[in-house]
């Protein structure tokens, strides 16, 4: 996912928010880990907007995606210059209705906003894990997720939703624990990547490990990989591209320059804006963290792990309400993996809709302004609070 | 509510599951929806009507009815509803097989091509005739098929199902409304509607 976070130009916004943090999974009760290996204590950044209702009805968990974090909308300080990542999806009166709605997002185990990671303290050496840290899955990161809401309470979601890697959560979440789901929403996401998809991830973390800084993924007490992190920010966000993006964005129009400068300086905008995009990235994300959320995206695949290599087996346990959403130029994340996914779900005879929304932005398109999406996601939560709500009053 | 459609309605037994392929504004579904507490799904393959039925609160699938309908088991649906879109398939009789493989119970309803007006636009004037039923041109129609009322009745007498209900109904002057026609419907009806099974 890029950072597209703006503004919301409604102005409309919930405003200040503070980044909580909770240690859980302490010895003897570490997480049992999809590798077999035990990690405890673990630390969760976790964030939440609106208020729980008195029969906890009203819980909804936000998923990010690669480069995400807790930091799903609002602002931390009156100076910050941008909100969270879904500020234009999440707010009073919004798709996500904080006044409606008790929003949860946690940044992801491995992850480096604030949840253990492999930048974290290995309490066994006193320094960061590096690459110590245990390999992480897509279900270790809802496993962590669990124990959050175990902590806050929670035992029902109303709903569960996120795009990309966020979006494998999401169907994590519906066959892991069905009970607990009474609808979920996976945006541009799939139930096991591509070889197109994890070529790109390859591709970003040989970059990241070809780096000298990166000295074996222990090179937090010396100069960090940034070149190599930065190359893998800059594939990564053409792959969330779209050739018509792109296109229109910048076409081979030059930066700053009237012809080419006949070396290798950069000449183009694209070129421009990619350094720019990964030297912003550097400034805020471990190189580490890159590596091992990726490798969880390229492992995750539904059907082995849940069904036999099935997914219609996979999604026998599940119960909940979906909405399936694709983006027509996304093609990291094509259409007909959605199909597929949507497929498996009617074979199990589950309440299940789809929409394809016609998009020119690539996979972003579920981060940028999208009336479509916003008014499709925001009913759709309406349904199934009002359809929640009847069932308590019988 | 559409004349047709509230036919239609009227033969759905409450409490059933119901498929309605090309669902358009999903106004048949929220009906049943609500008045007859039916377990809909529809299928539309228009972006913007997809969107407008999810939005409206019901469970709607944006797709191609001719590749949507393969993913259901045998027997998934009680009734499946195919109204007003027949004359736009491009494999009929395949299509209806496969319906009466997903459902019990399917009902079509399509524009009858033998109304008199239409008859008399071919005679009189020599064009490819239209109405407010068929309204387009040759050259921009989607309806593909040219479906008389006694058309049908052949057809499905070859398909080898169960005619167990139909209905020719007179729209001419209201969309919303409309009349029974039980003389000459062939000849004086806008549209037929039917209801057919499985023999087995």
């Amino acid at each position: 996912m890029s950072e597209y976070t703006k503004h919301d130009t409604s102005g409309n916004s919930v405003g200040l928010v503070e980044k909580k943090f909770v240690t859980l999974a302490d010895s003897p009760n570490e997480i049992v880990l999809d590798s077999g290996t035990r990690l405890g204590p673990i630390t969760l950044a976790y964030e939440t907007l609106g208020q729980l209702n008195s029969d906890r009805s009203n819980a909804i968990l936000i998923t990010h995606a690669l480069s995400g974090d807790s930091h799903m909308a609002g602002y931390y300080t009156q100076e910050d210059s941008k909100p969270g990542w879904w500020e234009i999806m999440i707010g009073p009166g919004k798709a996500i209705d904080t006044d409606q709605y008790f929003v949860i997002c946690s940044n992801v185990l491995g992850g480096c906003m604030g949840s253990t990671g492999p930048s974290s303290i290995n309490p066994a050496t006193g320094r960061q894990f590096g690459l110590d840290f245990p390999l992480i899955t897509i279900g270790d990161m809802v496993k962590a997720q669990k124990l959050l809401l175990d902590h806050l309470g929670i035992n029902q979601l109303l709903s569960v939703i996120g795009g990309s890697i966020g979006g494998m959560q999401v169907l994590e979440w519906s066959v892991r624990y069905p009970e607990m789901v009474a609808s979920a929403i996976p945006l541009a996401t799939t139930t096991r990547h591509s070889a197109l998809a994890i070529a790109f991830n390859e591709i970003g973390r040989q970059a990241i490990m070809a780096d000298p800084n990166w000295a074996g993924g222990h090179y937090y007490q010396g100069k960090f990989p940034d070149t190599g992190l930065a190359v893998a920010r800059m594939v990564g966000h053409v792959t969330y591209l779209s050739d018509e993006a792109m296109r229109i964005k910048f076409g081979r129009r030059l930066q700053n320059k009237k012809d080419l400068s006949f070396n290798f300086d950069g000449d183009f905008q694209i070129e421009s804006y990619l350094r720019y995009q990964g030297n912003k990235f550097v400034r805020r994300f471990d190189a580490n963290s890159f590596l091992y959320i990726s490798k969880a995206g390229d492992y995750f695949d539904l059907g082995s792990k849940f069904g036999d290599d099935s997914d219609v087996l996979a999604l026998a346990s599940a119960t909940a309400r979906f909405l399936v959403v694709s983006f027509t130029s996304d093609w990291l994340y094509p259409t007909y993996q959605s199909k597929a996914l949507v497929k498996a779900m009617k074979k199990n005879g589950l309440d299940v809709s789809f929409c394809e929304i016609k998009a020119d932005c690539g996979h972003d398109a579920f981060l940028l302004p999208n009336p479509r999406l916003s008014s499709l996601v925001g009913k759709f939560l309406e349904r199934i609070y009002r359809e929640r709500s009847g069932r308590h009053a019988l | 509510m559409r004349y047709d459609l509230q036919i239609i309605a009227s033969w759905i037994e409450p409490g059933s599951r119901v498929l309605d392929l090309g669902c358009g504004h999903g106004d048949l579904l929220n009906f049943l929806k609500e008045e007859k507490q039916v377990s809909g799904t529809g299928i539309e393959n228009s972006e913007e009507l997809a969107a407008f039925c999810i939005e409206r609160g019901l469970q709607v699938l944006q797709g191609d009815i001719n590749e949507e309908i393969l993913d259901y088991q045998d027997n998934w649906f009680d009734y499946v509803i195919l109204s007003q879109t027949l004359q736009q398939v491009y494999r009929p009789d395949w299509l209806l097989n496969e319906l009466l493989r997903i459902g019990g119970r399917v009902i079509v309803s399509f524009p009858n091509f033998s109304h008199w007006s239409i008859r008399i636009q071919l005679l009189l004037k020599g064009y490819a005739p239209k109405n407010p039923q068929l309204p387009f041109d040759w050259y921009n129609t989607p309806n593909i098929r040219v479906i008389t009322i006694k058309d049908f009745r052949r057809f499905i007498r070859k398909i080898g199902c169960r005619l167990e209900k139909e209905v020719a109904i007179d729209t001419s002057s209201h969309d919303l409304q409309g009349k029974i026609i039980s003389f000459l419907p062939n000849l004086r009806a806008t549209y037929g509607i039917f209801l057919v099974s499985r023999t087995d």
